[in-house]
């Protein structure tokens, strides 16, 4: 049983693999945080492809993992969106794939300041058996994550989800926080949360020859997150919060893997949870497709 | 008489909007003074230049070729106007990008390395 579910939950694991396999050009990828987002916008023309992955075994339930396949697309400087495939597999239970979600993110101002406003706006389309906790808002906590899959993935999940991200650099350091506003399209209050992170490289200046292990390749964070109640009963009662070291490694071919075990400081929230992503960055994805359908139209 | 002042008023603003959005010259000529006048820390170094090529590669080379000569709507870097421009301009149009003309923000870079990539941009020459 349980060989079958890690078989099933490394799904977006190997697409993963395979794009990265076709591609021969990769750029180095974003800062480590696997939560909370900074001010920095993909590159016009850029895809980038990354999984999600979050396991852990919630109290009174069996070890899960949730998984989030992203691709991220810069469509103007100040304008990237992003589509998730969201999928879960827990153990003694099964694999299903849960939902998808469509964000958007707009920067505001133009030129680069002490706090970096981006407007992010997001739709998705999930059911209750998602384990991906892409975000913590609400009282969302421990409980959410030991239902069994036939019944959770009854509940629907449309919702719209807004967040002021404010970021900055500040001598090799990058500071994030976001603030979260959640809605259910149908029914349920506005839910609230937050994310907040830290980090810097392990070397500022780069080396002059391509490496692996340079330390100008680590990053090194903490990200700490958690949910504000909604607008009936605003406050941190019963909610849950989580602190995460984090750290991140580009290798020279450009493909980032970015590991964070997480740690819930409330009651309500899940006391361990290890995060791990891998990302590849295609470069000009925008332009190759263009001519491939332009080439593939003239041969007509 | 007050169909003649919205007017007048319409026409004003839309000079001043029209203006600000032409900003005429390059976006290196864009640059204020008090940037213009920041030095390369890693100026004449031959081991800032290398990390700086190799740091092109990655961020800049999709965009503007690997030799800079420019791809698509991504200019030229091997121009005169780069090679002579001063380095703390290039350092801002690093740091602010230009939103509408789709050149990206790459305040993500720590400054040594934005300095490194200068360093190799100078050395660019048309072939």
């Amino acid at each position: 049983m349980l060989k079958s579910f890690w078989r099933g939950a490394f799904w977006p694991f190997w697409l993963f693999m395979a794009a990265s396999g076709f591609c021969s050009h990769a750029l180095a990828a974003e800062g480590p945080f696997l939560i909370t987002y900074t001010h920095q916008m993909e590159e016009p023309g850029n895809l980038e492809i990354t999984t999600k992955d979050v396991t852990g075994k919630p109290a009174g339930g069996n070890r899960f993992l949730g998984s989030a396949l992203e691709f991220e697309y810069g469509v103007k400087a100040w304008w990237t969106t992003e589509v998730y495939l969201d999928g879960q597999s827990t153990a003694r239970d099964g694999t299903l794939f849960t939902g998808y979600r469509w964000e958007n993110r707009f920067r505001v101002l133009p030129r680069e300041h002490w706090v970096n406003p981006v407007v992010y706006v997001e739709f998705e389309n999930i059911n209750g058996a998602d384990k991906s906790l892409l975000e913590v808002v609400d009282n969302d906590g421990e409980g959410d994550l030991t239902g069994l899959n036939s019944e959770t993935r009854a509940e629907k999940k449309r919702e719209i989800e807004a967040k002021l991200i404010l970021g900055s650099y500040f001598k090799g350091w990058t500071f994030a926080e976001n603030f979260i506003a959640e809605k259910n399209v149908r029914h349920a209050p506005l839910e609230f949360g937050y994310a907040v992170g830290v980090s810097r490289p392990l070397a500022l200046a780069a080396r002059p020859d391509r490496c692996n292990l340079c330390p100008e390749n680590f990053q090194a964070g903490v990200e700490m997150y958690g949910g504000l109640g909604t607008h009936e009963r605003f406050g941190l009662q019963e909610t849950s919060h989580y602190v995460a070291p984090t750290v991140a490694w580009t290798v020279a071919n450009g493909t980032t893997f970015t590991v964070s075990p997480t740690f819930g400081i409330t009651e309500t929230s899940a006391r361990f949870l290890l995060r791990f992503a891998a990302s590849y960055e295609l470069d000009q994805f925008g332009r190759a497709a263009r001519h491939l359908f332009r080439n593939n139209g003239g041969g007509q | 008489m007050s169909g003649i002042r919205v007017l007048v008023l319409g026409a004003l603003i839309s000079m001043v909007a029209a203006a600000a959005w032409a900003r005429v010259g390059t976006l290196v000529q864009q640059a204020p003074p008090r940037a213009k006048a920041l030095s390369n820390p890693f100026e004449g170094q031959q081991r800032a230049q290398r990390a700086g090529a190799k740091l092109f590669a990655r961020e800049c080379a999709a965009c503007h070729g690997p030799d800079g000569a420019g791809l698509g709507k991504a200019p030229p870097l091997n121009q005169v106007d780069v090679h002579e421009a001063a380095p703390g301009a290039l350092f801002w149009v690093l740091r602010n990008g230009s939103l509408k003309r789709g050149m990206p923000s790459f305040a993500h870079l720590p400054e040594a390395q934005r300095w490194q990539i200068i360093i190799y941009l100078k050395t660019l020459k048309e072939r």
